[in-house]
């Protein structure tokens, strides 16, 4: 399953508990009330075990945390940013 | 403390059934165990169940006036009786018995609805004019007691609880649908509503008057706040010191009682100063009663003991364990009469049967200080609020915030994500709902679990717009605090802290609670002081905190505010309780038809699953539960045999025919 449905999936499940209505990739969680501040939480400790990622502290913002297309955006960089880190760890020690 | 319960034909004489009026009272037993009495003519009958307080041996009701034209029915308490009994019989009345009730009767004869403005006390009476034919309904300001009618325009049924109304088989309930919109996003009904259709609540300082067959409510007091000029401007030592003077009169008139008089301790600020003041000034053997958690987080133990060996008092407590809140809900449910989305009044249920267990018939709690004196976090949230949006670029907000709700924010990761839920309507300061409004948008998420039926019963029903409809005018007028005071008291406080936590789960053991911070003297003139005494800063209730500073100990005084709450998750999920699976099983959801099955499920799922509940999840889980149960055994399964028969010890039968004297038996007077 591509990220985007995985994350897609998950919010549906969790916080709308199976009825999708409306609900779309760039719909605002936080605006319309889908998740409150401790559902953020939920949300961050799936992103991290779900993608293998550690979200940090002052990463937790609406601007990565508020759409499914702004979390996707945001993994999607987290992944490359870690690869790019990875390839150059490698890279050093060769 | 009693039930009353009645029925009045509105068409032909002769038709009110005696067996029926039987079975309304039946279904009042637990709140009155110790008589029972009955008034029947040709057009009205009702009967009352009696907890017997003031006057023993000669307070049975129905009570009459000295022509036999005024018949009363009460359940409540007249703390000012003694008073307003000396006034009377200097005005010539006679008097048969020493009974709070007989003064309210003779009060009534004297002034008409007047008389409610004179009377001191928690009431819900009715008195019937047997000459006129005019029926008198009335309730106390705040609304301690209860009571619910039915009109169909051929009878009136009326009764303290809906349940002995429902007991008239011809009365099929139904849900009110626009009831349940409102327990999901206010916590309780709106004044007047009831969670059945057609079932009318008297609401909160109102009476009901049935005039030539006509029905007429009028509201004779509400919260009334002061704005500008009207605010006293006496300093804070002053008020204290007044309000000090009015609390000792209030818990004194309160301890008027032919029996015992306990108190709930809690260790908080409100009942351990009220307890305090009991031992201090009038009876130094009172006995106090508290409650204890398995579960760390609600418990008060440590502040509880410390109060105990400070007063050196006989103190029971109640272990609220897990697994007996969980066991408990549906028989609370069946009390209560409205869905929860909180379990705190389970531990209450059962500390009341601690208490009737002991003997005690009667205690005082410390119910309605935060109210009145400003004691909630939402209040202080308002006033942050309110600071965030006059200043909006002000960086302590979060700082603010934190301090109000430091186990919220303990987690910095979160911070920013908190500022954006706390900031929902920050722009709308003028919005009538400001202080309330995330708590009840946050609520109102539960209703996406509502049944496509249920939602299109609901469709275009607003209700916010039904809240703003009965706002008084001069809400307008009052700042941000004193707004939130009134949404609160009229809201939450009449229709859920002295009813679901109060009364119902009380009298459920027949235990009467008085509130001495509720007395209306105190409300009235807390009302005209202004908002920066009731909370200086953040610090709240600091007048309260004046009063006991010399009275209790530091560490009570203060101590960091303890929400009373039960745990949820651990008692519904954790025990193996099959009643739970049952009603949320897709067969139960899909049966009642109020909420969607696969989401219930869902909702099950994800709480079986995690570790620790969110707030949203588990007032969801609360709330379909309890409202599974109240269908169950109010809609589809009505106890139809009362759990214990009823046998009354005074009769009064004055109708023209059909006279039953063999049902009557030897204890019927014909007058």
């Amino acid at each position: 399953m591509e990220n985007i449905e995985k994350l897609k999936s998950f919010v549906i499940d969790n916080f709308l508990f199976g009825k999708e209505d409306s609900f779309e990739y760039d719909t605002d969680f936080l605006a319309k009330g889908i998740i409150d501040s401790t559902g953020i939480l939920e949300l961050v400790c799936f992103v991290e075990e779900t993608f293998n990622l550690q979200v940090q502290d002052d990463e937790i913002i609406p601007g990565n945390f508020s759409s499914i297309m702004k979390l996707s955006e945001y993994i999607n960089r987290k992944l490359s940013n870690n690869y790019i880190l990875v390839n150059q760890c490698a890279a050093s020690q060769e | 403390m009693c039930g009353i319960a009645g029925i009045i034909s509105l068409t032909e004489p002769g038709k009110i059934s005696l067996h029926n009026l039987s079975r309304m009272a039946s279904y009042l037993r637990h709140r009155g165990p110790n008589e029972a009495g009955l008034y029947i003519d040709d057009w009205l009958g009702f009967a009352q169940t009696r907890l017997s307080i003031i006057d023993l041996n000669d307070g049975t009701q129905p009570i009459h006036n000295e022509d036999n034209s005024l018949w009363i029915v009460f359940n409540g308490e007249i703390y000012n009786y003694i008073e307003l009994r000396r006034e009377l019989i200097s005005n010539g009345h006679k008097f048969r018995t020493f009974s709070d009730t007989e003064v309210v009767l003779h009060l009534y004869e004297e002034e008409k609805e007047n008389c409610l403005k004179k009377l001191n006390g928690q009431f819900a009476f009715a008195i019937w004019d047997n000459v006129k034919k005019e029926l008198f309904l009335a309730r106390d300001r705040v609304g301690k007691k209860p009571l619910y009618y039915f009109h169909n325009g051929k009878e009136l049924y009326f009764a303290s609880e809906i349940k002995a109304i429902l007991s008239n088989r011809k009365i099929h309930p139904e849900i009110n649908h626009n009831a349940l919109n409102q327990v999901f996003t206010f916590w309780a009904t709106l004044p007047g509503e009831t969670i059945f259709k057609n079932i009318k609540e008297l609401p909160a300082g109102s009476y009901l008057k049935l005039e030539k067959k006509k029905v007429a409510i009028t509201q004779y007091w509400d919260f009334d706040f002061a704005a500008g000029e009207e605010l006293v401007s006496y300093s804070s030592n002053d008020i204290a010191q007044y309000v000090k003077e009015l609390l000792i009169d209030s818990i004194s008139i309160r301890l008027r009682a032919d029996v015992p008089v306990g108190c709930y301790l809690s260790g908080g600020l409100d009942s351990s100063g009220i307890t305090s003041m009991v031992k201090k000034y009038f009876n130094n053997e009172v006995q106090t009663f508290g409650i204890r958690f398995e579960e760390k987080a609600f418990d008060e133990g440590e502040f509880q003991n410390e109060m105990i060996s400070n007063l050196n008092v006989e103190h029971s407590e109640v272990y609220a364990a897990n697994q007996l809140i969980g066991m408990n809900l549906p028989e609370v449910i069946w009390h209560c009469e409205i869905p929860l989305l909180r379990l705190s009044p389970i531990p209450l249920f059962l500390l009341s049967k601690l208490v009737n267990q002991k003997g005690l018939r009667v205690v005082l709690t410390g119910e309605g200080a935060d109210e009145v004196f400003g004691g909630y976090n939402i209040f202080k949230e308002t006033l942050i609020r309110s600071f965030c949006s006059k200043y909006p670029d002000s960086k302590c907000r979060s700082s603010l915030l934190g301090k109000l709700y430091p186990y919220i924010f303990k987690d910095t990761r979160n911070i920013v994500n908190l500022k954006a839920f706390f900031n929902f309507g920050i722009d709308k300061p003028e919005d009538p709902f400001f202080s309330h409004i995330i708590r009840w948008q946050n609520t109102a998420r539960i209703k996406r679990f509502f049944s496509e039926d249920s939602i299109s019963v609901q469709e275009g029903y607003d209700p916010y717009l039904a809240l703003k409809n009965i706002l008084p005018e001069n809400f307008y007028k009052w700042d941000a605090l004193t707004k939130a005071q009134y949404l609160e008291m009229k809201i939450f406080l009449s229709n859920y802290l002295l009813s679901s936590q109060g009364d119902r789960v009380a009298m459920a053991h027949s235990l009467e609670i008085r509130m001495p911070y509720l007395d209306y003297r105190i409300i009235e003139f807390m009302s005209k002081v202004p908002s920066y005494v009731k909370i200086v800063g953040l610090n709240e209730k600091s007048i309260l905190k004046k009063i006991f500073k010399d009275i209790l100990p530091d560490s009570i005084v203060k101590r960091p505010k303890h929400p009373y709450r039960a745990p949820i998750k651990n008692s519904l999920l954790k025990n193996n309780l099959e009643y739970v699976d049952e009603y949320l099983s897709e067969r139960k959801i899909s049966e009642f038809n109020l909420f969607n099955p696969s989401m219930v499920t869902k909702l099950k799922e994800k709480l079986t699953k995690i570790e620790e509940a969110s707030e949203f999840d588990s007032m969801a889980l609360v709330g379909i539960l309890t409202s599974q149960i109240l269908y169950d055994k109010f809609i589809l399964n009505f106890q139809s045999i009362p759990s214990a028969p009823i046998t009354f010890d005074l009769i009064f039968d004055r109708r023209t025919k059909n006279k039953e004297k063999s049902y009557l038996g030897k204890n019927a007077v014909v007058i």
